[in-house]
């Protein structure tokens, strides 16, 4: 076992880089999970079933295959089709839609974790649809939501190293050019591999503190 | 798409379901005694089984790929068959997640359970083996499922290292044809077909294991979601 300081001084600037990627497509790709994960959940509840089963089939689809594979099938089937994205934007869509359909269950579970009684006093009210939804259902299920989706974001974060794949120069990315350019493997792979637990050790940890908030 | 071309994608499926199998029989072993070593009662096998959780979880599993591939030879100087290495990093770190599920479902089970077994002076090992897991091991089946599809999507991250798995088979046959819509497609919808059919092996396991302490299996999609006690993880907890 050798270890080299010197190797690791050489590596930080290319890690401070392949950190602010990392967390850029963290950023991104946990908005348009958030978004879009709250649209799955609300088609599914769409009255009829034309919606619903094809919503449906397209989440399950998209849940129970590889995040890996579908940045492929973005980053090399979209050029084809004459829609270019840069890589990392391809990335950014490929990991938001891919945990959208973990986050919609998260919605789901919260919308349908709303009292009964709630819903029907809002009938009892007279209360339009959209302010039944804006005023009391979404705001009592938001609440219950925020821990899961911290959750999940914390995965993404895990799974961010993937986008080395198509190119993107992330923090596995970045140290895996180094590696190669200066025969080093050990430090670099190490110093990232300890970076992710220190951000995602205290944010695990951040998460349960809010659970025990927000959660009743 | 050629014959030959197909024959490289069943190539690839055989690596895969290879690599899911041997990482799933490694990820069960450490889920089980990592997961029961941190209800253990000296608190320094707990301290250390905790440890070892937040380690594997806390880093994603394709820098455990890259580790276990470069940095493990030039540091220890084991060299291990590409197999091998990617069965050590996936079931390490999916054990990782699966020991949080064997703990929270032996910490769900009734203490009163476990006080009968103490005054019946059983011991230790006995409580552990004919009283907590025979109620536990079926509590354990929902998470450990949907562990288990995390676990297949997982696989296919060897392919980055030039492991000849289902993914990496679908680059080759990319490169072969300049043409990449239709064999994505084929590798996705081969992907969903293998988690479709874990899915229904480990609902009749569960309704098998339920059978025999007298439960009945839930239905649908459950409050578990938002009550998931531990908050790295993918494939969720147990409560």
């Amino acid at each position: 076992m050798t270890w080299d300081w010197s190797a690791v001084g050489d590596f930080m600037p290319h890690f401070w880089d392949g950190l602010l990627v990392t967390l850029q497509a963290l950023v991104l790709g946990s908005l348009i999970s958030f978004v879009l994960g709250l649209v799955w959940a609300l088609l599914m509840r769409a009255p009829t079933r034309w919606v619903r089963w094809p919503v449906g089939v397209v989440t399950e689809f998209i849940r129970n295959t590889p995040l890996l594979v579908q940045l492929f099938f973005l980053f090399y089937v979209l050029p084809e089709w004459d829609i270019t994205f840069s890589a990392m934007t391809t990335g950014v869509v490929a990991i938001g839609l891919h945990y959208s359909t973990y986050t919609m269950q998260v919605y789901r579970a919260s919308i349908e974790g709303v009292p009964a009684g709630q819903w029907e006093a809002a009938t009892a009210l007279n209360l339009p649809l959209t302010r039944t939804w804006t005023a009391v259902i979404l705001p009592q299920a938001i609440r219950r939501v925020v821990p899961a989706l911290g959750n999940y974001v914390i995965s993404m974060l895990k799974d961010t190293p993937m986008l080395m794949a198509i190119t993107v120069l992330d923090m596995l990315g970045e140290a895996r050019l180094f590696a190669q350019q200066n025969f080093q493997f050990t430090e670099p792979l190490t110093v990232i591999g300890v970076a992710f637990i220190l951000i995602s050790y205290p944010a695990s940890l951040l998460m349960r503190a809010l659970e025990r908030r927000l959660v009743r | 798409m050629t014959s030959g071309l197909w024959e490289l994608v069943l190539k690839g499926i055989w690596v895969t379901v290879q690599l899911l199998v041997l990482s799933a029989l490694l990820a069960a072993a450490v889920s089980f005694v990592v997961g029961i070593a941190r209800v253990h009662r000296l608190w320094i096998v707990r301290f250390l089984a905790g440890f070892y959780t937040e380690v594997f979880r806390g880093t994603s599993a394709l820098i455990m790929i890259f580790w276990v591939f470069f940095v493990l030879p030039l540091a220890f100087g084991w060299q291990l068959v590409p197999l091998w290495a990617g069965t050590l990093a996936l079931g390490l770190t999916y054990g990782a997640y699966g020991s949080e599920i064997v703990r929270g479902a032996l910490n769900s089970v009734d203490p009163a359970q476990v006080e009968g077994g103490i005054a019946l002076s059983f011991t230790p090992w006995q409580r552990l083996r004919l009283i907590l897991l025979p109620q536990a091991v079926p509590e354990m089946i929902p998470p450990f499922s949907n562990l288990l599809i995390e676990l297949l999507k997982g696989t296919a991250l060897v392919s980055v290292m030039g492991m000849g798995d289902l993914a990496f088979s679908g680059n080759l046959v990319r490169l072969a044809l300049q043409e990449s819509a239709e064999i994505y497609t084929y590798i996705l919808l081969i992907y969903f077909v293998i988690a479709f059919l874990l899915t229904r092996l480990m609902r009749g396991l569960e309704k098998r294991l339920k059978a025999g302490i007298g439960e009945v299996p839930e239905k649908g999609v459950s409050q578990a979601e938002l009550h998931r006690p531990e908050t790295t993880g993918v494939g969720g907890g147990a409560a």
